[in-house]
């Protein structure tokens, strides 16, 4: 009897792990160290202030994961917060100086100019990957330094300042019953996605490309469009967290997608999206995003270093892909020989 | 007289799987020993042990009286024995010699001497009476070609037993002879071969003794010129040919598919058939001939040159596979792990997949839960695909599951003219009978079906008509009774010799 209930609970162990990954597992541990090591972790007002941080990952991740699903993989995602961070701001910096009345059309434009600049990496992207075949890794990391030395063109590498109050007072700060906007974006952009992937044809063809691309064509699937698609989402819903990220630190700044890449692909195959493709959940993803920002937030309240940090997300992006593959041989393993 | 090779209770295991289980096996000086069944029957692991590839799990190789271990593919040679794969064990861009010699290189101290190794290979291929120049890189030859070499590697050293694993799938008419020839040389000389082979007519042909492989297990060893085909069918499957093959009526409706002078990007030339409703056309001949490039430029895969393709009526000469499926033309695909199947994907979402855009819409064209379990559970009732086996993941299914997931989404979108490359390979006879039967319902509803195989039997035994392909082209149509192995084998092979 003790055998089979043994056997059981080993099972159903076995089924979360594939199909959530290693995410339940370093939540757990990370919650218990965390909150021994410092007793401000646990408190309600860290842990709001936590998701409040996690949004700008959280929507990089979702966009990321889009990539990732298909096959390949968004590098340029950093810089893509940088030009739109900064075109948004030129625009608006400059229409609100010459009209200073025109507070909200300012506003209005900037975010528009910053999402499209946003939007034109994307395409440069999905152009490339989807209808000249190049290979994603190369696709991306040559946008990801063609845009970013624009970005620094642009500015000569200086914060753009002399942005409208407003801004950052509505999509920084700004509340709506006392719900931070930035959350109440994010959230409603988590549920577009996870209709898009568990309810729409599209959202499906996505993860087919991803899985078996021959196949998914011979089903009917039209592989480029799709492919084209992914990288232009991804870039899109990464230009609205450069919005988020703009209004929050008031000015435009080439410098604040340094990291975004690397923790967003991370966030995204803790959350259990398969590097291989064809394999991730909205869900999952989100968690994972949060996961990592909780990682740092419980690193910076335990007086863990900057530096020690970047060697601890490393750590855990490596470990990560390695129960990735873990996973993917236990998925494929049940076939035997 | 000891045998040349005996087997006592071979076996090999692996976890849940008996891939040969207890075979007793014998091999005499002079003979071909046809070794024959299906896919999986265990033919392939019995040759990699006899060949050093793989080791077995229990039982004896015995050659020439002495019981040996073989630990790998030289240790094997270095006893006598070997081995011709089907996957060609060649390095694409080493030449011609280069390969022949690859790990027995004449020279000193570690430097290779080229000119002794072209010597060699020029005068091992003179002797094979192979017109092969040992100078070229391998990826410029033709997989005939590729073949030659593969087998004359059998021949660089001194042979007593030599392993063919279908040498002659891709060869032409002329290549097989000379084949032949030098198999009836090297049993002259006292040597033993053991041949795979799924055609009766080499069988008839070269055999002497042919031993029926099922499941792992051997059936028995029978005389190959006293066995007829249909015997050896039985051995095989287990099964009466009319429990596998079912009687399909034939009842030619409207025209579905035109296809008039067709050339593709991919070698077709010429090429021109005609598929009404309700009957069953095969498409037959050798690997590489054109059958399945042919239906392949027609589902709008390899791009077309000239010629036209009608669906319908309607002129679909461009069409890419998404409208082909749109206008009900289903292709089901001869590698199901490469083309056919999403494999991180459960054997629902697979089945669903075709049918996303087209049936399975519901409000604000979101996708309906409800359309999208109907559809999916009733095609895999279609196709007797278990209901635990629906929600799992298609990399986890067996072959003949993989199969009828397939096969389901053809279903799904409930096409009108099904096009089913090599839609029984790899799978256990159960599942095989099975999707005949599915055959037959979806032919005698109405829809079309292009059966394109290389499995014979198969062609012979469910077409109302096969067309053959040579090269590229069609090289003739038969009917009804006409249908037997001996008229189609006839349109498989050139008349070049005639020519030449």
């Amino acid at each position: 009897m003790t055998e089979v209930t043994e056997g059981n609970s080993h099972n159903i162990l076995k089924k979360l792990f594939l199909r959530m990954g290693v995410l339940p597992v370093l939540l757990v541990i990370a919650l218990i160290v965390f909150s021994l090591m410092s007793n401000q972790f646990l408190k309600v007002d860290n842990l709001v202030n936590m998701v409040r941080q996690s949004v700008y990952l959280i929507l990089v991740s979702l966009g990321q994961m889009l990539a990732l699903v298909t096959g390949g993989f968004d590098l340029s995602v950093g810089t893509i917060l940088a030009v739109t961070s900064v075109t948004s701001a030129m625009v608006m910096a400059h229409l609100f100086a010459g009209d200073p009345n025109a507070i909200w059309f300012a506003i209005t434009v900037g975010c528009l100019a910053g999402v499209l600049a946003g939007g034109v990496v994307g395409i440069a992207n999905g152009v490339g990957v989807a209808y000249l075949g190049v290979s994603p890794f190369i696709m991306t990391i040559g946008t990801q330094s063609v845009g970013f030395g624009i970005a620094l063109l642009m500015t000569g590498g200086v914060p753009v300042s002399g942005l409208p109050g407003e801004l950052s007072e509505t999509l920084g700060f700004g509340r709506i019953l006392g719900i931070p906007i930035p959350i109440i974006l994010t959230a409603i952009i988590a549920i577009g996605f996870y209709i898009l992937m568990t309810r729409t044809a599209r959202g499906n063809y996505l993860l087919a490309v991803g899985g078996n691309a021959k196949a998914a064509a011979l089903s009917g699937v039209n592989v480029r469009t799709t492919l084209l698609l992914a990288y232009v989402l991804c870039a899109l819903v990464t230009a609205v967290s450069g919005l988020l990220l703009t209004a929050r630190v008031e000015s435009g700044e080439s410098n604040i997608g340094g990291t975004m890449a690397l923790e967003s692909i991370a966030a995204c195959v803790i959350g259990g999206v398969s590097l291989r493709g064809g394999i991730g959940r909205v869900e999952n993803v989100v968690l994972g995003a949060i996961f990592i920002v909780l990682v740092q937030n419980g690193m910076n309240l335990s007086e863990v270093g900057s530096y020690a940090q970047m060697v601890v997300l490393g750590i855990l992006l490596i470990v990560a892909v390695i129960t990735d593959q873990i996973r993917h041989r236990m998925i494929a393993g049940g076939s035997g020989i | 007289m000891p045998e040349l090779v005996e087997t006592v209770a071979l076996s090999k295991h692996y976890p849940g799987v008996k891939a040969l289980d207890g075979v007793d096996f014998k091999l005499a000086a002079g003979e071909v020993h046809v070794l024959f069944g299906e896919n999986g029957a265990g033919k392939s692991t019995l040759i990699t042990l006899l060949a050093g590839a793989n080791q077995p799990t229990s039982g004896q190789i015995i050659i020439e009286g002495r019981e040996v271990t073989l630990h790998s593919v030289l240790d094997a040679r270095r006893h006598g024995v070997s081995a011709v794969f089907q996957e060609f064990s060649l390095i694409p861009t080493l030449t011609v010699a280069e390969n022949l010699f690859l790990g027995d290189e004449a020279g000193r101290h570690g430097f290779i001497n080229r000119r002794a190794l072209t010597t060699r290979a020029r005068e091992l291929l003179a002797d094979l009476q192979f017109d092969l120049d040992p100078a070229r890189r391998v990826s410029t030859l033709t997989r005939a070609e590729q073949q030659m070499v593969e087998i004359a590697k059998g021949f660089r050293s001194k042979l007593r037993v030599l392993i063919l694993d279908e040498p002659t799938a891709s060869l032409t008419d002329r290549e097989t002879e000379r084949l032949f020839t030098l198999i009836g040389r090297l049993k002259a000389e006292g040597a033993g071969i053991i041949y795979i082979t799924h055609r009766m007519q080499e069988i008839a042909r070269i055999g002497d003794r042919v031993t029926v492989l099922r499941d792992g297990r051997k059936i028995g060893t029978v005389d190959a010129r006293t066995t007829s085909e249909d015997q050896l069918i039985e051995m095989m499957t287990g099964r009466t040919i009319s429990e596998i093959y079912p009687k399909i009526a034939s009842n030619p409706g409207d025209v579905l598919l035109e296809v008039e002078g067709l050339r593709s990007s991919a070698g077709v030339h010429d090429a021109s058939i005609t598929v009404r409703r309700g009957e069953i056309v095969g498409l037959a001949g050798l690997v590489g001939s054109g059958k399945s490039e042919l239906m392949r430029a027609v589902f709008g895969i390899d791009r077309i040159v000239a010629g036209t393709v009608r669906f319908k009526g309607q002129d679909v000469t461009h069409a890419s596979p998404d409208e082909m499926l749109k206008r009900g033309l289903f292709y089901l695909p001869p590698d199901r792990k490469a083309e056919g199947l999403v494999l991180p994907f459960t054997a629902r979402s697979n089945i669903a997949l075709p049918a996303l855009r087209a049936k399975l819409k519901g409000m604000f064209g979101l996708i309906s839960a409800g359309k999208h379990a109907t559809l999916t559970r009733d095609a895999a009732q279609h196709v007797e695909l278990a209901d635990r086996n629906v929600g799992r993941s298609v990399a986890v299914l067996s072959g003949g599951n993989q199969q009828k997931v397939l096969f389901a989404k053809g279903l799904g979108i409930n096409a009108d003219l099904y096009v089913l490359d090599e839609p029984t390979v790899g799978v256990d006879v159960g599942t095989r009978s099975a999707l005949y039967a599915l055959i037959k319902r979806l032919c005698e509803g109405g829809a079309g079906v292009v059966l394109v195989s290389s499995d014979l039997p198969e062609v012979l035994h469910l077409s109302h008509r096969v067309y053959v392909t040579r090269r590229g082209s069609i090289a003739g149509e038969r009917h009804g009774t006409d249908i037997n192995e001996a008229a189609l084998l006839g349109l498989f092979f050139d008349r070049e010799r005639a020519a030449a």
